[in-house]
Parts: C-alpha cells; sequence; structure tokens
C-alpha cells in the first residue's frame, strides 16, 4: 500500500484487517514486526523552506538527500546530523525523513545541539483509528498544548504514522577542526571528553576508538565555525588536554583521521558496519562508560557524545542488558539475533503510562506491532 | 474568563479534607484560613483571582504523593504551583481546589560537572540554578525574564524560553530527566543523566504539559560552561521591513547569534522616557549578541556590523565595554517596567514565521487605532517570538475586556500567517478558548487522550489549556 495523501491513508488504516509494517526509505528495519508494508514514499515534498526563518516543511516520505541539497544550496544543513544506518544494517534504499523521524534518528552533533527530536517544530500524522492530527507548527517556539511532536518523534510508528514534518535548520559551517588524542585509555578517554565537553569552546563531535583504524586508541574532538575561530579554539583544547597527552590538530582537512568524511564514519559507526555480531546502541552517564564497556565482553567499541552513547558489536545471540546489570541509560538493540526485547525494558510505573497512550492512539495495536517491545 | 462553577460536595468537605492533608504534613504546611488562601488566590495574570480551598507546601517527593493520593482518593482538584509567575493564569485556582505549591522544595540534589547535568527539586528558582553552578564557570541555559522568581516546576509546566533560546534552546532541550509524581500518588521516574529515551519520549509530553500530567517534584538539568564572552550591538532602522531583512541576512550569512532581539517605536520611546539608555528614536531597534573569545567576538561582530550597515541604520553602535554593553541591555530589559509606567498591561507571547513581522506590525498597528488602545512590540527576532505589550487601564470598566478582545484577534492573526498562539508563555486560562484557532477537534482530542492516561479523572489543574466546552465531559464525568 502506498498512500498519495493524509486522507487516503486514513481510509487505508480504517480498512486494514491486521497489522500494518510501516516503512519509509525501508533503510532501518531496528525492531520486529510483520503485516502488510504500508510505504510513505507517495507523500513527498518540501512544501516549505524558509531559509530566513531556519524552517523547513516536507513530507513523510521525502528522502533526507533531496532535503539537505536543498538546504545546502542555502548554506544550510539539519544540523543534528542524522545517521544514516545503511552500511550497518545491510539495507538498500534512501533514507527518508518520516523515516529518521520516527526512530529520532541523530549523529555526533547531538551532543552539542540536541537530538532530533530537539529540531522538530511540527508533526502531521493519522492514529490507529484513521484520525489526521496536528501538532506544533512551523515556528522555533510553540508551547500551544501539548508537545506530541516529541512523543511521535523516535515512537518507531507505533502512535501514527507520520505524514509531514517541520524541522528547525541551522547555517552550514565553513570550518572544520578536530583535536585528536592517541592511546588513551577507556576511562582517560572519557576524562579528556569531558573536559573538553565542560570547556567554553563548543565541541561539536567527541568520539573514541579503544581501537581506532591503527590499532591505537583515538579520542577525537571536532570543533566547528569560521577558520580563525577554529584554528583558535583547537589551541585551547590542545592546551586543555595536556594532562592527557599531545594532542594532534587537524583544521580544514580534506581526508583522514581528522576531516568531515571522518566525522561521516563516526556518524554512521563504519568501524563495525562489515562485522558480523549483534549491535547494540546504549545511552548513558558518561562517567558510567568506560565501567559498563568492561562488562560487555565486546569484540568492537565506539564511544560517542563524549561517552554518552555506546556502540557495541559483541557476539551474536547474547542479552547484553544482563550483563550489564541496573545503570542510569538504556539499550537497544539495533542489529541482532538476540531473543530479547528491541528496546529496554521500562520501569512498570513508566510501562504503564507507554501501554495507556499506545492503546490510545492504536486500540486495535496495528501500527507496527511489537516493534517496540 | 469562565471558570467551571467549584463542586458544592467539596466545598462541604473543606474540614475533612484539611484534617486528611494534616495527617501527612507539619503543621505549617496546610494553609487554610481564609486570610491566608488568599495568599494563592492568583499568579502573574492578576486580572483573575479566586482563593483555593486550602493551600499544602509538602517538602518533598514522598509528601507530594501522599497530598495527591489523598485528594484523588477524596475526588479534590488540585492546582501545582511553582512561583506564581506564570502570565498565562496557568496556576489560577479554583474555590474547590487545593493548590499544591512546591516553594519548600528547593534543594540542590546533585551537581555533576563531569557528566554536566544538576538535580534539583523543582521550587528551585531559575536562577539559582545557575547559582549552584557558576562558581565552576557553568550555568543553566533557558532564561526566562523572570528567572529571579520563577521556579523551574513552572518552568517545566510551561516549556519556558527566554532571550537565548537561539542558540540554547528552551526548557525541554535542557531536560534530561525528572521525577513525576502522578495524580493517584505513583511515583514515576523518567530519564535522568542520559540522553533521549529509551522508549516513548514521555519526558518530552510531560515539558510543557501545565501542571496537568503530573507534578514534577524532581528535574535533572543539563548545565554548560560560561562562554569566554559576549557582546551585544544596537542598530536603528526606519522602518520594520528593513530590520526585518537585516535579521534574515544575518542568519542566512551563517552566523547563529545568541539573541536578537528587537523594539518597535512605542516601545522605544517608552523605555527610554523610563530608563533613558540613550536609545535612538526609531521605527525599529535590534541588539544582536555575540558570543566567544575576544577576536572571535570582534570576526563576528565584523560581519554583522557590515550586513547592518548594507541597509542605511538610523544608528549603529558596537558596546565598547561591559558598561556599554550593559546600557545596549537595560532598555530591553526595562521594557515591560517601562510600558507598566504608562498603564495597566498585558502581554502576549505569540510567535509568528520571521518573514510575517513586517505585515504583522503592520497589522497590530492598524489593530491599535481600531481598539483605540496602545501597544509596543518587544520580539525575540531571531525566532519569531513576539511580545505585543497592550497598555489598558484596570479601573475603567471595559478596557479589560477590550484589550483580551485586541489581544485574541492579535493572536488569530498569528495563527493566520503560519505562527502559533504561545511561544514560551504558555496556553492557562488567557489562551484557552482560543486553542480551536489553531487546532481542529482532532487534534485537541488526542492531546486530551494524553491527559486521560496520566489523569483519567481530570483533577490535575483540569479548567485550563483546553476550552471549557471542549473537556467539559471528560471533568464532568
Amino acid at each position: 500500500m502506498t498512500p498519495k495523501s493524509e486522507e487516503e491513508l486514513a481510509q487505508m488504516i480504517v480498512g486494514a484487517n491486521g497489522p500494518l509494517r510501516i516503512e519509509g526509505g525501508g533503510t532501518r528495519p531496528i525492531g520486529r514486526s510483520s503485516g502488510d508494508v504500508l510505504h510513505t514514499s507517495a507523500m513527498r515534498g518540501i512544501s516549505l523552506y524558509e531559509p530566513g526563518a531556519l524552517t523547513i516543511v516536507a513530507g513523510a516520505g521525502t528522502p533526507i538527500a533531496e532535503v539537505e541539497k536543498e538546504l545546502a544550496a542555502e548554506n544550510q544543513r539539519l544540523a543534528f546530523e542524522p545517521m544514516d544506518h545503511r552500511a550497518l544494517l545491510g539495507t538498500k534504499g534512501e533514507p527518508t525523513l518520516g523515516g529518521m523521524a520516527a526512530a529520532n534518528v541523530s549523529g555526533p552533533r547531538r551532543i552539542s545541539v540536541g537530538a532530533c527530536r530537539d529540531f522538530m517544530l511540527g508533526v502531521r500524522f493519522v492514529d490507529g483509528q484513521g484520525n489526521i492530527i496536528k501538532n506544533g507548527g512551523r515556528v522555533m517556539k510553540n508551547v500551544t498544548g501539548y508537545d506530541l511532536v516529541k512523543l511521535l518523534t523516535g515512537s518507531y510508528g507505533t502512535l501514527g504514522v507520520l505524514t509531514e514534518v517541520s524541522l528547525k535548520v541551522l547555517p552550514n559551517v565553513e570550518t572544520i577542526g578536530t583535536v585528536m588524542l592517541h592511546g588513551l585509555s577507556d576511562a582517560q578517554a572519557i576524562g579528556a571528553m569531558s573536559s573538553a565537553l565542560g570547556s567554553p569552546f563548543e565541541a561539536t563531535g567527541v568520539a573514541h576508538f579503544p581501537k581506532g583504524r591503527s590499532g591505537d586508541a583515538l579520542t577525537m574532538v571536532r570543533i566547528e565555525g569560521f577558520e580563525t575561530s577554529v584554528t583558535y579554539r583547537a589551541g585551547k583544547l590542545r592546551d586543555l588536554l595536556t594532562p592527557f597527552g599531545d594532542a594532534e590538530i587537524q583544521v580544514g582537512a580534506t581526508d583522514g583521521p581528522g576531516s568531515a568524511n571522518a566525522w561521516t564514519e563516526v556518524r554512521d559507526v563504519t568501524a563495525i558496519a562489515g562485522q558480523s555480531g549483534d549491535v547494540w546502541r546504549i545511552s548513558a552517564k558518561p562517567s558510567d562508560a568506560a565501567g559498563l564497556v568492561a562488562k560487555m565482553d565486546a569484540t568492537s567499541v565506539q564511544y560517542d557524545w563524549g561517552g554518552g552513547l555506546i556502540w557495541a558489536l559483541v557476539d551474536q545471540g547474547r542479552d547484553l542488558r544482563a550483563a550489564l546489570g541496573e545503570f542510569d541509560g538504556h539499550a537497544t538493540l539495533i542489529r541482532g539475533t538476540a531473543d530479547v526485547p528491541t528496546f529496554h525494558p521500562e520501569p512498570a510505573a513508566l510501562a504503564a503510562i507507554t501501554t495507556g497512550l499506545r492503546a490510545k492512539f492504536d486500540p486495535r495495536g496495528i501500527l507496527n506491532s511489537g516493534i517496540m517491545r | 474568563m469562565e471558570m467551571p462553577a467549584p463542586d458544592a460536595s467539596v466545598l462541604s468537605r473543606k474540614a475533612q479534607i484539611v484534617d486528611r492533608l494534616s495527617e501527612v504534613l507539619p503543621r505549617d504546611a496546610v494553609i487554610w484560613d481564609e486570610r491566608e488562601t488568599r495568599a494563592y488566590e492568583c499568579d502573574a495574570l492578576t486580572a483573575y483571582k479566586c482563593p483555593p480551598l486550602c493551600a499544602v507546601l509538602p517538602a518533598n517527593t514522598k509528601e507530594v504523593s501522599d497530598v495527591l493520593r489523598i485528594c484523588h482518593e477524596l475526588g479534590v482538584p488540585v492546582v501545582p504551583r511553582g512561583s506564581g509567575t506564570s502570565l498565562a493564569g496557568g496556576a489560577l485556582p479554583t474555590a474547590d481546589c487545593v493548590i499544591l505549591g512546591v516553594a519548600k522544595m528547593n534543594d540542590v540534589i546533585e551537581t555533576n560537572y563531569e557528566d554536566r547535568y544538576i538535580r534539583v527539586q523543582t521550587g528551585r528558582t531559575n536562577l539559582s540554578v545557575t547559582g549552584a553552578v557558576e562558581t565552576n564557570g557553568f550555568f543553566y541555559a533557558p532564561d526566562p525574564s523572570s528567572q529571579l522568581a520563577c521556579a523551574i516546576a513552572g518552568n517545566i509546566a510551561m516549556n519556558s524560553g527566554g532571550a537565548h533560546c537561539l542558540k540554547y534552546g528552551v526548557t525541554t532541550n535542557n531536560l534530561m530527566g525528572v521525577t513525576l509524581v502522578l495524580m493517584d500518588g505513583t511515583v514515576v521516574e523518567i530519564g535522568g543523566a542520559h540522553l533521549d529515551a529509551g522508549g516513548l519520549d514521555i519526558l518530552g509530553v510531560i515539558c510543557g504539559s501545565e501542571g496537568q500530567l503530573g507534578v514534577v517534584t524532581e528535574a535533572t538539568l543539563r548545565i554548560l560552561h560560561k562562554p569566554e564572552g559576549a557582546r551585544p550591538v544596537l542598530m536603528g532602522y526606519d522602518s520594520s521591513e528593513v530590520a526585518g531583512q537585516v535579521v534574515t541576512d544575518i542568519i542566512k550569512a551563517g552566523i547563529l547569534p545568541v539573541a536578537i532581539e528587537f523594539m518597535d517605536r512605542p516601545c522605544i520611546e517608552a523605555t527610554e522616557a523610563f530608563a533613558k539608555a540613550g536609545y535612538p528614536m526609531c521605527e525599529a531597534l535590534l541588539i544582536v549578541e555575540v558570543e566567544g573569545s575576544e577576536a572571535e567576538i570582534d570576526a563576528q561582530l565584523k560581519l554583522i556590523m557590515e550586513i547592518a550597515a548594507r541597509h542605511d541604520p538610523v544608528e549603529l553602535r558596537e558596546a565598547k565595554d561591559a558598561d556599554e554593553a550593559g546600557r545596549i541591555w537595560l532598555g530591553r530589559k526595562s521594557a515591560f517596567g517601562a510600558m507598566g509606567q504608562i498603564n495597566d498591561y498585558m502581554c502576549l507571547d505569540g510567535t509568528i514565521p520571521v518573514s510575517s513581522l513586517p505585515f504583522v506590525l503592520k497589522r497590530i498597528g492598524e489593530m491599535s487605532k481600531e481598539f483605540g488602545l496602545d501597544v509596543g512590540n518587544v520580539f525575540h527576532a531571531g525566532d519569531g517570538n513576539m511580545h505585543p505589550l497592550i497598555l489598558f487601564d484596570a479601573n475603567k470598566p471595559g478596557d479589560l475586556e477590550l484589550c483580551e478582545e485586541f489581544g485574541a484577534e492579535i493572536l488569530k492573526l498569528c495563527v493566520e500567517v503560519g505562527g502559533c498562539l504561545t511561544g514560551e508563555h504558555g496556553v492557562g486560562i488567557e489562551k484557552r478558548d482560543l486553542m480551536g484557532v489553531q487546532y481542529d477537534p482532532a487534534d485537541l482530542e488526542a492531546q486530551m487522550a494524553i491527559k486521560d492516561i496520566f489523569d483519567p479523572d481530570w483533577l490535575l489543574n483540569a479548567a485550563k489549556v483546553f476550552p471549557l466546552d471542549t473537556s467539559r465531559a471528560r471533568r464532568a464525568a
């Protein structure tokens, strides 16, 4: 099924006799769901773009690439840097705005500017009973009524099928610089990354590889802006990080470990993309991160967000949550064979709320049913 | 402004309700004497007043849970209250309600600079959150104008913004976790010292829910290191169109200032008479502030001044030192007080797409003549959040109603051009009856369905946000 309009989509949902599996570009098959496939691809196109107001509105089926191209022409971008899951998940197809929003997909810059959900200004969607609903709008500040925009973002299609999203965009940057430290232990790296993030120098990406490409540990801190500013801040960060070692600086590199491409690889977790095993994504308190990784017995690990995000490749079929025990955060099985819930089980009081909300918006339980369990 | 008639059965049980609440709270935390409950009769929307049945001041999550459990059991409505600075009537009581004030809950529970967060009880004021971390060079970013007095609880309820949210975001972008007490007393932990939700983003819907889903007793807030420095520039123009174009050009040039503030002529005149900040008399004044090291600020301001100069300014003034920076901000920060010197005023906060600014200002000017009420405009121009201040005389019969009618027309205009009713103050009772202008019945039904899950009996702050006709069946059930 490929509805061309909200009305058509509403009719299809009302007429559905069984579960529906909602698909944008089909590049992020996270979680298990079955049923007739409902494609959002026909509800596409940019309906409004005002560079001076930093806002863009487009159909859920619009390819992200199309949006990014349009933004680049005005020297703007999606600042939360949405990850492209294709390499990691071995999928083809075109990532769409709807899929990005439904999975709240962000990248390394999340640590400084916020997640996809923080840039979402408005949604239109059709719920499980065929109601066409809008929330938020296309202005940057809006507290009119409840914020269903946040609720729908990251709801993986379980509350409704997104038909349109509006987003805040930001200016592109002139220059990228990267400050790099080599050979740090995980615990040292967390310390260095926290120092960088706790400084006034506005790191916009802070990642650590226990085994970088060269085989040694690599810690990366990104700074963005006008060239003179990037050079200045990179120097300041190098001074600040002296206790952790002699930092190397690259400003405006077109290739290599400090370049924009290297950050795209951080974003897309390409370091573990080609390897077999289960892939887990763990959101944690940065100061807990090294301790959590020590419990994982992982084949490969990548830290992002200054340690707040851990990507782990582990043996197939393992319940990583059992190894981690209780911690401040959550673990999601992004790719894998483990017979465990994809999403982190919630405490009873919170689970009662989410179950209640699902039942309200999709009483028949037909939208991506089972995907978030 | 209509409020629902109080429940006579609740009023008649006042003694029993006070007794039950006194069983779980210290004596001085239950306020029931009519001379004392009067202190809670309104918030900063002072045009509307109604003393509550009683007020309680719990000291921790356990006491909040006990209070809510008892009120739930006895079927008593509850209105949560932060510091009572709401401009929208978010904390306005009904005669049959218990006001649950969080003022006693103002402790810092934990500060963590390594992971960059602070955990506080939500009665703590916005500014004192920054106060708790600034000796270490950190700050809490959202900065509503009332930050000296307003509580984090209210900031979360209204998803408050401030002048610097163009760069740092509003409350929801800086809130990591909460302890939420539901109307039946259940305590729910949501989020924490980590980022983003592991399941549905419940935190996202709690922030901005105007105290209708639960009472937030503790919050984990993101803190940031202060920038090395900040400096404002002031620009005056002879038309709001041109000033609007300057804002657009700055943003399109790839510069993201921390603040872009706009004032129109009536506001400049009032401010000058009051604060004597030395502003130029012109149609539109912009204050643009950037952050960074001295050299970085110089570089950014050079670009900004070049853009500003291209548009034939009446005046361009760069702060040379802290004193001059202070004077540039002085007028803007005194604007509300200055308007208040002239007369009573109502402050709106509709948001519009920045591109509609000249049209909306022109229409507001025309409407001002039609209604015979003066209006001044202060505006967070970077993000489109307007603050029209309508002057009226509270002692003149009919003037408040006329002012409200004018205000409603301005907000309808905001929605018409693609904006919204409220950018940072919240709906409360003030914009409650206009919700139908922005949202269809299905949109409102979806929002009310959320309250059904958190507060099935509609006991929490139930007469707010949704038009009374729309919520009647639920409130009466």
